[in-house]
């Protein structure tokens, strides 16, 4: 039997997975809860701030792996989860799900060159 | 000593005469410091010589003794009585293995799992006797050790619900030897058990439930070596294709 080609979305899965935890729960807090609240002012993320933040090279970097990598780490997950529940049509589950990951990818990439 | 009169519900099977498995009841009288494999025994001896079970050391060393207790896969001689509250225990074979008869399971399927990644030894060159033995570091010792406590119970197959799904699956105890092997520094034989690690029913059939650590009686983290071998087979699998020139 040959050799598994899942490393390619196996490694991604892990290394959205490394910032899924360590990056995620931060940027909810942040964005979700402690912006809309007003703890850093009215103006912390306004369109002007944040076009100017996400206008740096660097940042545009560091977007696109978290961006990316928790899409590509949520889409694997799915897939197993589908896989844990039962459903064996892995096949159309996999093209879905990576799909999905690919296009917004492709999106996110898109959005953060146009800046 | 305190006794305590025990209810355990066995699951019986007899291909030869039965259709499909039953359950016997047996009221043992049990001591405290019991084990359930003591009550086991107790049946046996006292009650109905005619119940199947494996066990030999009754120390936590053979591996025979496993059994699903309660619905949990677990080492009949390791789990002691006063743990268990209530006045019902039941016993049955460990799942996802054919029943043989009683609480003997068929170990085929598992052997052949384990002589597939070549759970020995493999240096790259075979020294001479004369040349005296291969030497190890403490170090390098403690690299492997905790996948060397393998009993080879299969508590964790009972308990992988990947190996349920698909029993092509390696599985924990198999991929925890074979990491043991690929880590110790006397051995070159990775690349060979690669063939079977790497393959979609070797490693990546494991979706990390992390069942089998739970259940292993012996600590040694089936689970965790599996994660191990997954990184470094992505970086093997990097390595070949995006460096064919690395490529042996
Ligand atoms: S890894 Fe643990 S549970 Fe699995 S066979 Fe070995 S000792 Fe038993
Ligand atoms: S009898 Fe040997 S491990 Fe239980």
């Amino acid at each position: 039997m040959a050799k598994s080609n899942k490393p390619i979305v196996w490694g991604l899965f892990a290394a959205g997975g490394t910032v899924s935890a360590f990056v995620i729960p931060v940027m909810i807090l942040i964005t979700g809860l402690l912006v809309p609240l007003g703890v850093f002012g009215s103006e912390a993320m306004s369109y002007d701030r944040m076009t100017a933040f996400a206008g740096n090279w660097l940042v545009k970097v560091i977007l696109f792996g978290v961006l990316t990598l928790t899409l590509w780490h949520a889409a694997h997950r799915l897939r197993v989860t589908a896989h844990d529940f039962g459903l064996r049509n892995d096949g159309p589950i996999a093209i879905a799900v990576y799909g999905l990951a690919g296009l917004f990818t492709a999106v996110a990439l898109f959005a953060l060159l146009s800046i | 000593m305190s006794q305590r009169q025990i209810t355990f519900e066995v699951l019986r099977y007899n291909p030869e005469a039965d259709s499909a498995p039953w359950i016997q009841t047996y009221s043992v009288p049990c001591e405290e410091e019991w084990v359930i494999l003591d009550a086991i025994n107790y049946i046996k001896d006292h009650l109905d010589s005619t119940l199947s079970y494996r066990w030999s050391c009754h120390m936590a060393v053979c591996g025979s003794c496993g059994m699903t207790v309660n619905g949990e896969p677990t080492l009949s001689c390791k789990a002691f009585l006063r743990d268990y509250k209530g006045s019902k225990i039941r016993v049955e074979p460990l799942t996802h293995f054919p029943v043989e008869r009683d609480l003997v399971v068929v170990l085929d399927d598992f052997m052949e799992k384990l002589q597939s990644v070549k759970p020995y030894l493999m240096p790259k060159t075979e020294k001479p006797v004369e040349e005296g033995e291969y030497k190890q570091t403490p170090r390098q010792l403690k690299n492997y050790k905790q996948y060397t406590m393998c009993i080879n119970c299969m508590l964790c197959y009972a308990a992988c619900p990947q190996y349920a799904l698909n029993p092509e699956f390696i599985g924990p105890a198999a991929l925890a030897l074979t990491h043991r092997y690929n880590l110790d520094s006397r051995d070159a034989g990775r690349s060979e058990r690669q063939e079977v690690v790497a393959q979609h029913e070797g490693v990546w059939e494991c979706s990390f439930v992390g069942a089998c650590s739970e259940v292993c009686p012996k600590d040694v983290d089936p689970a965790g070596a599996i994660q191990q071998m997954k990184i470094a087979s992505t970086v093997d699998w990097h390595l070949e294709h995006l460096m064919p020139w690395r490529r042996k």
